[in-house]
């Protein structure tokens, strides 16, 4: 059997004559990865093409897409970012017209980081790599396994840490607000650390997230103090889906139950992105 | 054709020294994003790093030297900026002594150029009043 990186490098090259760039991953300056645009007209740089840590792709695919809308791009994703991308797409951030996904599918050690139930991607017609069933999430059972007074304790040290970076928020996929509740001072004071209500700017963020989180933990790989606040996102997710029947990035036509209040018709992004 | 690039760098706001992407589009200069695999900041930044893309360009930034004359600040060269501060250095100096004048120095400048300005301090004005911003 191939490995994965062999196999994605050919999947990519066959792509590649076929659009006008794949974004992927690539190894940089001192073997640090980040998201990169390959081009038919570079494809040597494919020697540098990287798997893992995984990156914000769906976010770097709007960043280009809002400058070249009509650009015909293929982007390798995994579960987490393909979600990523439905939904973006389910709330006008980017066009799948031009799009070809190339899934990229996770193995054990990647789920098992990431806490994962659902480690593959289901609408990439291109994919690499084996599915693999997802795998419990120990951390969110251990703390919805806590007292009332325990979890108070718990959340009430972990809000206290934040040095309020916002780096949660700018690194999530389905932060695309043009304007940002936590940026209001009427619910998040400026100018105090730690802040003087700590749990307002994280309550703020886990209602935003409603229906929006696709799990890919991202803010918790980014958050420099270490807060586990995707475990609030999934508890959310799993009320969600009783409630509502609905995950996000599980069918490309399945409206978000935020959109499900709006008159006929599809809304539209206006204005500047943040 | 579309360019889109991650240049990595360093973070110019302190001494810490964490990593960061500029997220380069079309040659301009659109965001951040942390370096996962970094050694130093692991994938996170402070407020700062993440906003390190909006300084870069921006309108207010000083890119000439100012003099104040009459009250008014104007733009200078470089020749005529160093002459005045040269002089004026000089003249307190003399009036009150080296111990009279403190050098403040930045992390945002290089090793290199923190390195030169304590000589300066030290080696041509004659004093140890030598600090930076960085001291949080
Ligand atoms: S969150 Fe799941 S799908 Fe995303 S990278 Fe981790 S294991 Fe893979
Ligand atoms: S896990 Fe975090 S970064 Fe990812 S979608 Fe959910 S809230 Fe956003
Ligand atoms: S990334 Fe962490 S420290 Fe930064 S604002 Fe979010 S929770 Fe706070």
């Amino acid at each position: 059997m191939t490995d994965r990186l062999t196999t994605l490098r050919k999947t990519i090259e066959n792509v590649l004559p076929n659009v006008e760039g794949v974004l992927a991953l690539r190894i940089g300056p001192g073997g640090i990865t980040a998201p990169h645009l390959f081009s038919k007209e570079h494809s040597e740089e494919l020697d540098k093409l990287a798997l893992w840590p995984k990156e914000p792709v769906p976010d770097t695919l709007k960043i280009i897409l809002r400058a070249h809308p009509d650009a015909k791009l293929a982007i390798v994703c995994r579960g987490c970012e393909e979600r990523g991308i439905v939904e973006m797409f389910k709330h006008s951030q980017l066009n799948l017209d031009n799009l070809t996904l190339i899934g990229l599918q996770c193995e054990q050690d990647e789920a098992e980081f990431c806490r994962c139930a659902k480690p593959f991607t289901v609408h990439s017609k291109l994919t690499v790599g084996e599915p693999i069933e997802g795998v419990p999430d120990p951390l969110t059972a251990k703390i919805e396994a806590m007292s009332q007074p325990e979890k108070q304790a718990f959340w009430k040290q972990e809000f206290e840490h934040c040095i309020k970076c916002y780096g949660c928020r700018n690194i999530c996929p389905q932060c695309f607000c043009n304007i940002c509740a936590l940026e209001d001072e009427t619910w998040v004071e400026t100018g105090r650390l730690p802040m003087p209500n700590p749990s307002m700017y994280h309550m703020v963020r886990a209602m935003h997230m409603t229906a929006k989180c696709v799990a890919c933990r991202e803010c918790e790989e980014t958050c420099p103090a270490d807060i586990p606040m995707a475990v609030h996102f999934r508890l959310i997710a799993r009320d969600v889906r009783e409630m509502f029947n609905y995950e996000p990035g599980a069918s490309m036509d399945q409206k978000p139950p935020q959109l499900l209040v709006l008159e006929e018709g599809e809304y539209e992004r206006s204005g500047l992105p943040h | 054709m579309i360019d889109y690039k991650n240049v990595l760098t360093t973070c110019p706001y302190c001494g810490t020294g964490c990593a960061l992407h500029l997220q380069v589009l079309d040659e301009k200069l659109v965001g951040v994003l942390p370096a996962k695999n970094h050694v130093v900041s692991e994938g996170g930044l402070c407020i700062k790093g993440w906003n390190v893309h909006a300084f870069v360009n921006h309108p207010d930034r000083l890119t000439t030297p100012l003099i104040r004359k009459n009250g008014k600040l104007e733009e200078a060269t470089w020749d005529e900026a160093l002459t005045l501060i040269a002089d004026k250095f000089g003249e307190v100096k003399t009036a009150s002594g080296p111990d009279s004048v403190a050098i403040l120095t930045s992390a945002k400048c290089t090793n290199e150029e923190n390195y030169l300005l304590q000589k300066f301090a030290r080696a041509v004005i004659g004093t140890n009043n030598v600090d930076h911003c960085a001291r949080l």
